[in-house]
């Protein structure tokens, strides 16, 4: 059906050795043509036999991204029975989606979730008892696409979303609302008017693509989730581990009511860490809601470290704790070695099937190891990024830029002299593009602004 | 075959006594001779099927109960369609109007639309005289009551003096008259537009059959006296020096005549404070009409109440023909009470003395909630049962017009056992029309609007025939000879189109003269004709003095080699788009289709599948509720029937 060209990263984000960014669609080797160089220069991949493998780089214009290798499949001789490219990369989160936008940049646009194995299924290229397992795909992944890029994304983006379409949306309603009514509503010497409005909000969409660069869109990386009694040392392992103050650290028991968020990079790998209140039973009502909080997080985190007291005795807390761990991957510090122990490791290793590490956080102890002992686990699969959320920033990323372009050819239209009705054109692709962003779709609202800001009629 | 038209009456038994009926056989009968009703009924005979065309009152074919104009934005596209199909309200307007614009003229050609005042008595007679020299064409004065039907397939409909009128489609156009009443202050008529008697029992009858009624309203301004209007308190508005005919086949010369005057003046403070004193008397505002009115053509009231930052609104007052003193006051519809009438409008400009000839009102009236119909605007339940106009949830002549054509040509279709004529969304705005009533929810009476059309760039009302002569050709309402000329045009737009991307322009002293004459900036080096078209500051015309070799072409060509080279990037663009959606509407969903059967499907996804029905893919992705997810779903469900419809063969 869709023949238009799609790419993905199709290996896992992880630190492993070798990435693939995959592409498929009628335009795939014209994407690869305008981003590969072999190393003579000379070599055009669209030339090329099928099924062969080519060395060379990736190149966004002069700026080299990695060196790869270039695997060529024509149609229908595909997975998806369509030309498909499949770009082998050093492994790397960020080199795979360097790559990925590059791609993304030259004429294909993000993959749909499952939409790869879709295209298979409706090529005929999978068998009929591949499509429930097909439907799964695409549903899960739907599921989490639409969770990850609407809920996760922070309220602050989607308002200044929201406030950029509303200010497009109105400037359409006017030019349309002049164009259908031109002898009541009139538009002379509206383009230096609009001229400045465009000129605000690309300033302010070329802050947040900025921003996304830096990953800021969707937190990325593995969600970590520090969890124990008030006053076992949560707060201090974050502060040790950010290297800053951040939590407020007292030894009141109960003084990280809420929940503290904070990303760190240990050796390449990104840490979502979510602080949370101590977990104990309390009638303080405020405390309650972040004990609850803290027990949600832990349920839906990638990786949860409990940090427990040596200096105190195991409770009753500790063992709700402990029994929520029972299937998650988790790291069990026992913090306060500089004390004199009343918890030991054996106390522990006979109740939780966890590597448990004893730390100071006062004095700065242990925290080596257990910084080796994330970095084991990634690398031996037991962690992974979630790349939903890695591809989710990417289409914003690229649908962020996609708005900017049609801004682009609004201000071009106004400096060529076009007619105003040429305007509505790009801004109306600039609308769409960034409602695809917070999953807001067009439907009626341009005729339900343009009647209810502008009066009309006979 | 055509029907053999018999009239014949036939006994029946009614209280033990034989009464006779009066029974009689057509191909269709179309119910309503308004502007729907009339292009129905002149498709169906031009097709060469019996027909009858049923109204109220003969004196009142082709009707104009609210603004004196045809035409004005997106409805001029609309009209020039319906002339590329084979329609009739071109060539009317052609022939009855007093006065004529091309609107927009400043912007670019997708939105420039004409529009046209109608000598409203003439357009009638006009249209009525066309009807009666129709071939295979019966009018008759009659209230349709029932529609028969049998094993849900149409079979007649009876008349409310009895009478049965066999026939295997029906069209339905009954505009605003179904259960009609008329409001304005306190005073309810039960009354169809300008005091017609109104149809009060084809509604239960469609309720009998199982179609779901709305109750939608609209309204329209007082009519005055023109002898009571002082002129010289308002701007005079004229009509453009060269009219340009809406009919593809009308000659231009014939159509610049002298034309008559509009005249602008504007509502003020005082208006509004009379309006807003009054409003507990509106029968809106006091809740007597609970129906939304349409938003795009506001009562005085509404504008008032809304707007309340606007210190005045225009009013145009547009004579109703040459032949009446009655002057439309646009701008003022209003539902207020008589004497408040006269109140407010004696408080503009102009108006002071003003008498009224009829009042203004509101009216409301029954429709049909149009997801019930097919993209061909036959009732998905009852086959051969068609329906197009305000009976429809639109507004409006010109869409009334569009869907009228639509649904005769597709009922004739039906009866001759011809492929039906659905228009899509990147063709034709007829087709975003229809496509928007049939797909979308629906709470007002639909207006068209160039921001409706996604593809508008495509759809200009200067290439219509280029779009659609085919369609019109292949249903049989063109002639051969009309729609070569279409073929050959599209050749000498496309020649032309070529030769001057290869005719080079040196920097020589006319070129340069040339250029500075229109303000554009002189060349450094040579370049060719199309580059020099592009700017904005000049066109393929005014290049006539430096292409020499430039061969000699009608206007209406050279217009679009001048508009093709011209906006070629964004044409370019939109054809992309357009490719894309095509792919999406040729992908059909079987009629049959069992959304149940897809269990992935979320709930709310299948409600809206099940009720809405739709014939495609692209049909079914537009419908509010369904999202893309749903839409692979329903492929990936389709695919795996495929494969196993194969295997059975196999």
């Amino acid at each position: 059906m869709k023949t238009d060209t799609i790419a993905a990263i199709a290996t896992a984000m992880t630190a492993s050795g070798i990435g693939i960014v995959r592409i498929s669609g009628d335009e795939a080797f014209d994407v690869i043509d305008r981003i590969y160089r072999s190393k003579n220069g000379k070599k055009v991949l669209s030339k090329e036999p099928s099924h062969t493998i080519h060395y060379g780089y990736i190149m966004d214009g002069d700026e080299m991204i990695d060196e790869v290798m270039v695997l060529l499949m024509k149609a229908p001789n595909s997975y998806t029975r369509e030309d498909t490219i499949e770009i082998d990369c050093h492994g790397g989160v960020l080199v795979m989606r360097r790559i990925l936008e590059t791609v993304l940049k030259y004429g294909a646009r993000p993959a749909e979730p499952g939409e790869f194995t879709k295209r298979a299924f409706l090529n005929g290229r999978i068998d009929l008892s591949q499509a429930e397992s097909v439907i799964d795909i695409i549903q899960s992944k739907n599921d989490f696409a639409l969770k990850s890029s609407i809920s996760q994304l922070n309220g602050a983006l989607t308002d200044k979303i929201r406030a950029i379409r509303a200010k497009i949306i109105h400037e359409i309603a006017f030019i349309e609302s002049a164009l259908d009514d031109p002898e009541h509503i009139s538009i002379d010497g509206y383009g230096e008017k609009l001229e400045k409005i465009v000129e605000e909000i690309q300033t302010e969409l070329e802050k947040m693509i900025r921003s996304s660069e830096n990953g800021s869109i969707l937190k990325e990386g593995i969600n970590t989730v520090i969890v124990g009694k008030p006053n076992a040392g949560k707060s201090s392992l974050l502060n040790v581990l950010v290297g800053k103050e951040r939590a407020i650290v007292t030894d009141i028991a109960g003084t990280t009511r809420d929940v503290l968020e904070e990303q760190i990079n240990l050796n390449g790998i990104s840490l979502n860490i979510i602080d949370t209140a101590g977990i104990r039973n309390t009638e303080d009502v405020v405390e309650k809601i972040g004990v609850d909080k803290a027990k949600q997080y832990l349920g839906d985190a990638d990786l949860v470290i409990y940090v427990v007291d040596s200096s105190t005795a195991l409770d009753e807390n500790d063992e709700e704790i402990i029994a929520m761990l029972a299937d998650k991957k988790a790291v069990v510090l026992l913090n306060k070695s500089d004390l004199a122990a009343v918890t030991t490791v054996d106390d522990l290793a006979k109740r939780l099937d966890q590597k448990i590490i004893p730390v100071s956080t006062k004095e700065n102890t242990g925290i080596e190891e257990f910084e080796n002992t994330i970095k084991d686990m990634f690398f031996h699969g037991q962690l992974s990024f979630n790349d939903e959320i890695y591809i989710t920033n990417i289409r914003h990323k690229n649908l962020l830029s996609e708005a900017h372009e049609s801004l682009k050819m609004v201000e071009q239209s106004i400096a060529d002299g076009m007619p105003e009705d040429f305007y509505s054109i790009d801004l109306m692709n600039a609308y769409e593009s960034l409602g695809n962003i917070i999953g807001e779709a067009v439907d009626d609202d341009l005729v339900n602004e343009i009647f209810s800001k502008f009066c009309m009629g006979k | 075959m055509p029907a053999e038209n018999m009239v014949q009456a036939s006994p029946v038994e009614n209280k033990g006594k034989k009464r006779r009926v009066v029974e009689e056989t057509y191909d269709v009968c179309v119910v309503g001779a308004g502007h729907a009703g009339c292009e129905a009924a002149l498709a169906c005979a031009r097709l060469g099927l019996q027909t009858i065309v049923f109204t109220v009152s003969v004196d009142s074919i082709a009707m104009m109960p609210c603004n004196p104009n045809i035409g004005g934005s997106s409805k001029g596209h609309l009209v020039r369609e319906i002339d590329a199909l084979g329609g009739e309200m071109g060539k009317n307007i052609d022939k009855t109007f007093i006065q004529s614009k091309m609107l927009n003229k400043s912007k670019g050609p997708a939105v420039h639309s004409l529009r046209a005042q109608a000598d409203k008595a003439a357009y009638s007679m006009e249209m009525r005289k066309t009807l009666q020299n129709t071939k295979n064409l019966t009018i008759r004065q009659a209230e349709v009551s029932e529609i028969i039907t049998e094993n849900n397939v149409i079979t007649g409909v009876k008349t409310f003096s009895g009478a049965v009128y066999h026939c295997r489609a029906v069209v339905l156009c009954t505009g605003t008259y179904l259960r009609a009443r008329c409001l304005y202050g306190e005073v309810v008529n039960y009354t169809g537009p300008n005091g017609l008697q109104p149809a009060n029992h084809l509604t239960d009858s469609l309720k009998e059959h199982g179609v779901e009624m709305f109750r939608f309203k609209t309204g329209t301004p007082a009519r005055i006296d023109k002898n009571t209007i002082d002129f010289s308190k308002m701007q005079e508005q004229f009509g453009d020096e060269r009219v340009v005919p809406f009919s593809f086949t009308t000659n231009p010369d014939d159509v610049q005549i002298d034309q008559v005057s509009c005249w602008l003046t504007y509502t003020n403070e005082k208006t509004h404070e009379i309006i807003r004193d009054n409003l507990d008397r509106s029968p809106i505002y006091a809740g007597v009409i609970k129906g939304t009115g349409p938003r795009y053509c506001p009562s005085i009231e509404d504008k008032v109440v809304k707007f309340a930052d606007k210190d005045r609104h225009q009013v145009f007052i547009e004579p109703e023909g040459l032949n009446t003193n009655e002057m439309y006051v646009g701008g003022m519809s209003s539902s207020l009470p008589e004497d408040v009438q006269y109140e407010m409008y004696r408080t503009v400009p102009g108006l002071e003395h003003a008498k009224i000839v009829r009042n203004a009102y509101a009216i409301e009236y029954d429709c049909i909630n149009p997801n019930q119909l097919l993209p061909t605007l036959e009732f998905k339940k009852i086959k051969g049962l068609f329906s197009g106009g305000q009976f429809n949830g639109s507004s409006g002549y010109e869409e009334a017009a569009s869907q009228g054509l639509i649904a005769g040509i597709n009922a004739s279709m039906s009866i001759l056992g011809k492929k039906q004529l659905i228009l899509h969304r990147s063709e034709s705005y007829i087709g975003v029309l229809i496509d928007d009533l049939v797909t979308k929810e629906n709470h007002e009476p639909y207006r068209m609007m160039t921001s409706r059309a996604e593809y508008r760039l495509l759809l200009r009302q200067d290439n219509a025939d280029l779009r659609l002569s085919k369609y019109g050709h292949e249903v049989g309402l063109i002639s051969d000879e009309r729609y070569e000329w279409v073929v050959e045009k599209e050749k000498l737009i496309q020649d032309e189109i070529n030769r001057v991307e290869y005719v080079t322009v040196g920097a020589n002293k006319d070129v340069q003269s040339l250029l500075e004459q229109y303000g554009s900036v002189p060349l450094n080096t040579g370049t060719t004709l199309t580059e020099l078209i592009r700017r904005p500051e000049l066109s393929y015309e005014v290049l006539a003095p430096i292409d020499p070799e430039r061969p000699d072409l009608p206007a209406e060509v050279q217009e679009q080699v001048s508009i093709n080279i011209k906006y070629d990037g964004y044409i370019r663009r939109q054809i992309k788009q357009v490719e894309h959606f095509k792919k999406l509407e040729a992908k059909k969903i079987p009629e049959d289709f069992d959304y149940d059967a897809v269990d992935s499907l979320r709930i709310e996804a299948r409600q809206k599948l099940k009720l809405y029905r739709p014939v495609s893919i692209g049909q079914a992705s537009r419908i509010s509720g369904v999202s893309p997810a749903d839409i692979s779903m329903l492929l990936v469900h389709m695919e795996q029937m495929r494969h196993q419809a194969g295997k059975k063969e196999s």
